[in-house]
């Protein structure tokens, strides 16, 4: 299968593309990229030429678009084996094809937990017959994601996972997450930290300050992401081990983790999500259980903080935390709400705001949300073996041929009950968002929208 | 004029305009109390549900009674929220309710927003009884009423509200409508149940009872939940009663005529001392009966809003 | 189009009229209670309280009724009416009530108001005086004391306009 996109601007700062480019794949892979306007710039500039028509068995006519290499979302929920009812890895990666994203990372926190191989091969299986996109599983540090004995790493690793993670709960124990630290140093596999102190938040659900208190809703303090923050810098430190903080939330965590980097603790990785500096604390009010996320959107000035800590480099990654949860679920008590919105399709309008704002630049933007996931997962080319994951990130010849073609000038509603994942729960429902993939290509394959 | 929503579910929601129209109506359906026949048809051939999925008998009652002397019928449900968190969702009972043929739901939960989600959910007439730490309007009102009629104003009384403000919906409710209606409120108690982000509301925040009564003219106690103590909040009873129990020594800190309210039922001997429960200066049975008039007003003021 | 019915001149004449009826037909005023109909019936009843302390030379207490709560058309209203007060001073068991009201128009408003009276007590009898009655009654219902009878359509609106509402005596068809 032969594809040829034209005229499209691609953004690839792997290759410091900023341009109209004409992109050939072939069999998935990127064969060439022909930067059009520039004499003599970019890749493959002096051979451009149009090739014949009747040689592709796509043409993808792309001009006034943006190409970007398809998106790398590293924290997904896809909920499957055990809670079908919330999403699907069928469900899941059609949403993340909708939303741009063309490899997803799953959370462990299915039912059973991706805690060994056998589930580890089950997801990959499964993502192989009906994902849309790629999909890369994530595994239980501790067994069960109970926090008392480490899971079987070193054969998850193998299996396909391409991190470790308890994440929808804290690894409480610190001698635990040491040894994890330290153990995952073998394969030198990525640990991904769900930063809170339980015992600090207590059974919250929301922020804690005046507004929990005139909810009537239970608080969350700033400091229980903090100080589990603190604790895993510090283990990374003794470790050597190569350690991803998760969901980054408030001003704090973004203030220990620039020290951490200017500090040089050189294997601390961070990532945030689009609900994190889009929208505060006060989208809870009318005990809106949509916005009931873990940890819970912040004040104002931790927004700020998380949009200083994206446009400094502080935060390498934005990620969904794409939590999809039945509408039964969301609907009844706050109290009772389970946390986490369906994040998959709103990302990348939300995370274009910060470059409509100049937070960011467009190639910085690819990098937030394709080539730094890449990269931090070993899908870059550089740890896992590219034959088994491919070269994500980049549009570089011989890497995957994923890719993601966006109109970014026309405006659109956000149509929650249209979402393709099964979640419609969503605090973005009816916002107006620019960037609205038209066409995304993964695993070779063209998915196209009107 | 009358109320702009259907439901009463929190004070911070309604004007100041709504709160003097519930005390004035308050004052009528007071005169019905102290008749003979303390009933009148207002309300006949409706229905009210009492939906409680805390037990409360105290407040339970006081809406049957409101609800009975308005003529209307009551039907009480009760359910404890753990059997309820496994079966039927709100929602669905809420819904088996309205087919019940219910005018009128009044709601306690113990988990905040639920009357909310109610009333959002509904068209039957939603009145809070009380949601999680949220608010308790109702009794804010009968507090209101309740001191209206002893001090003859609402306005520049220095209130002291002492105890556990932070999981306290009654508390909140008044810190709300006293702010509103003008009164200094302060509030006494422990740091760690009287959080800083409260001096954000407008009240002053002591933790030195002596000096938080000191020229008041109301003191309002607070039911301490005793299952507080088990998770750190305060470290004895004993201790609690010792620094922020209510003693005849403390009240006399407050001006001569303060009066002592309390929303029971009482701890005595933990918040309240018995001689101080007992005294001439306590107006708790009082509010006991004005609960009566102002959830009266409540129930045929709502009633009166179509959806 | 409005047309005075009334001055302040004529309403003073019915109210004394109205008066000496009441004591006429009592025999005295000791066994009667005047209770108004809020609002506007408890102005009348004021001004016939005073009239008849000229007359009689003794104090008449008079009581005020609210009615609203008795009302026949709460539940096809757009809103509750306002809830006043009620307080009636003496004791009306085994007295002769006499209810006041400014406009006697459909009977409904008397009917709620008996029963209203009967919640608080029971009266040996029952009586009514309005200032005006403008006709249209759709309950059996009579007053003994009428200040004016008034012949109106229904699409008319008799307004009953007083000092005790700093407005001018007099009443007015529009």
């Amino acid at each position: 299968m032969k594809i040829f996109i034209k005229n499209g601007h691609l953004v690839d700062p792997t290759q410091k593309i900023d341009e109209i480019c004409d992109i050939f794949i072939q069999d998935g892979k990127i064969t060439e990229i022909h930067a059009q306007g520039a004499k003599g710039k970019g890749i493959g500039a002096k051979g451009s030429k149009e090739p014949a028509a009747g040689k592709f068995d796509e043409i993808i006519e792309a001009s006034g678009m943006i190409i970007m290499p398809g998106l790398v979302d590293m924290h997904v929920h896809l909920r499957e084996p055990g809670f079908e009812y919330k999403e699907t890895i069928k469900t899941g990666t059609e949403a993340a094809v909708r939303g741009g994203i063309t490899s997803v990372c799953c959370m462990p926190n299915t039912n059973p937990v991706n805690d060994n191989p056998g589930i580890t091969e089950f997801i990959l299986r499964k993502a192989i017959l009906e994902g849309s996109c790629s999909v890369f599983p994530i595994g239980a540090i501790t067994k069960g994601q109970k926090g008392e004995e480490l899971a079987e790493l070193g054969m998850m690793y193998d299996a396909g996972c391409v991190a470790f993670s308890d994440d929808g709960r804290p690894v409480m124990d610190s001698l635990l997450m040491r040894r994890a630290l330290e153990y995952s140093r073998v394969r030198k596999a990525l640990i991904i930290s769900h930063a809170e102190d339980m015992s600090l938040a207590a059974g919250g659900v929301m922020n804690e300050g005046l507004l929990s208190i005139t909810l009537g809703l239970k608080g969350i303090p700033a400091q229980a992401e903090e100080i589990m923050i603190a604790r895993d810098i510090a283990l990374a430190e003794l470790t050597g081990g190569r350690l991803h903080i998760a969901h980054v939330s408030t001003a704090g965590s973004v203030e220990l983790l620039r020290a951490a980097k200017k500090r040089g603790v050189a294997e601390v990785t961070a990532e945030t999500c689009p609900h994190y500096f889009s929208i505060t604390e006060q989208a809870v009010c009318g005990y809106n259980a949509n916005a009931k996320v873990n940890p819970p959107l912040r004040s104002e000035k931790d927004v700020e903080a998380i949009r200083m800590g994206v446009h400094d480099g502080t935060l390498d990654v934005i990620a969904t935390d794409h939590a999809p949860h039945h509408k039964d679920e969301k609907s009844g008590e706050f109290d009772n709400a389970p946390s986490g919105i369906s994040g998959l399709e709103t990302s990348l309008g939300l995370s274009m705001r910060l470059v409509d704002e100049k937070v960011l630049t467009l190639g910085q933007l690819v990098e937030k949300m394709s080539l730094n996931p890449a990269r931090i997962l070993g899908l870059h080319g550089d740890n896992h073996s590219s034959t088994l994951t491919g070269i994500k990130g980049t549009l570089k010849p011989g890497a995957d041929g994923d890719l993601v073609i966006i109109d970014t000038k026309t405006e659109y509603t956000v149509n929650a009950a249209g979402f393709k994942s099964k979640g419609k729960n969503t605090p973005f429902d009816g916002w107006v968002l620019k960037a609205r993939p038209v066409v995304t290509v993964a695993k070779g394959r063209i998915y196209r929208w009107e | 004029m009358s109320l702009r929503s259907k439901d009463l579910i929190s004070i911070k929601d309604i004007s100041t305009e709504e709160i003097e129209l519930i005390l004035e109506t308050a004052a009528g359906f007071k005169d019905v109390l102290g008749r003979d026949i303390k009933k009148v048809p207002a309300l006949r051939g409706k229905t009210t549900v009492n939906l409680f999925y805390e037990p409360s008998t105290r407040t339970r009652t006081s809406f049957e009674v409101a609800a009975k002397r308005l003529s209307t019928d009551v039907i009480n449900i009760t359910t404890s929220t753990s059997s309820v968190v496994k079966g039927e969702t709100l929602l669905d009972t809420a819904r088996t309710v309205l087919a019940l043929g219910a005018d009128i739901v009044v709601i306690r939960h113990s988990c905040s927003g639920t009357s909310h989600f109610l009333a959002k959910n509904i068209e039957a007439s939603v009145v809070n009884a009380g949601d999680g730490t949220n608010e308790h309007p109702t009794q804010a009102l009968l507090d209101l009423f309740t001191i209206q009629e002893k001090k003859g104003r609402i306005r520049d009384l220095e209130v002291a509200i002492v105890g556990d403000i932070l999981h306290s919906r009654v508390a909140k409710s008044d810190i709300y409508a006293l702010t509103r209606l003008g009164a200094n409120v302060r509030l006494i108690g422990p740091p760690t149940l009287v959080p800083d982000y409260l001096k954000d509301l407008g009240a002053k925040v002591y933790f030195d009872m002596n000096a938080g009564l000191e020229g008041a003219d109301v003191i309002m106690m607070l039911r301490i939940q005793l299952e507080r103590q088990g998770k750190g909040f305060f470290p004895s009873t004993h201790e609690y009663f010792r620094n922020w129990g209510l003693t005849a020594a403390r009240v006399s800190r407050a001006k001569d005529d303060a009066i002592i309210m309390h929303p029971g039922p009482m701890n005595r001997g933990i918040e309240i001392a018995s001689e101080v429960a007992d005294s001439s200066r306590s107006v708790i049975l009082d509010q006991v009966t004005n609960g009566i008039a102002v959830r009266m007003a409540v129930l045929y003021l709502v009633s009166g809003v179509k959806a | 189009m409005s047309k005075v019915l009334l001055d302040k001149k004529d309403m003073e004449r019915a109210v004394t009229r109205m008066a000496h009826e009441i004591i006429e037909k009592n025999k005295g005023i000791k066994t009667i209670c005047l209770v108004g109909i809020q609002r506007g019936g408890v102005h009348i009843a004021n001004r016939l309280s005073a009239k008849l302390k000229e007359i009689e030379g003794s104090d008449l207490p008079v009581g005020t009724l609210d009615i609203s709560l008795y009302r026949d058309d709460l539940n096809v209203r757009k809103d509750q009416p306002v809830v006043r007060r009620t307080q009636v001073p003496c004791e009306i068991n085994n007295k002769k009530v006499v209810l006041v009201d400014d406009v006697l128009f459909t009977g409904r408003s008397i009917r709620a108001a008996m029963d209203a009276v009967m919640d608080l007590g029971r009266p040996s009898a029952i009586q009514l005086a309005v200032l005006v009655d403008r006709g249209h009654r759709e309950l059996p219902i009579k007053a003994d004391y009428v200040g004016k009878n008034i012949p109106t359509s229904m699409n008319e609106t008799v307004a009953v306009e007083l000092i005790e509402d700093g407005e001018e005596d007099r009443v007015v068809l529009e």
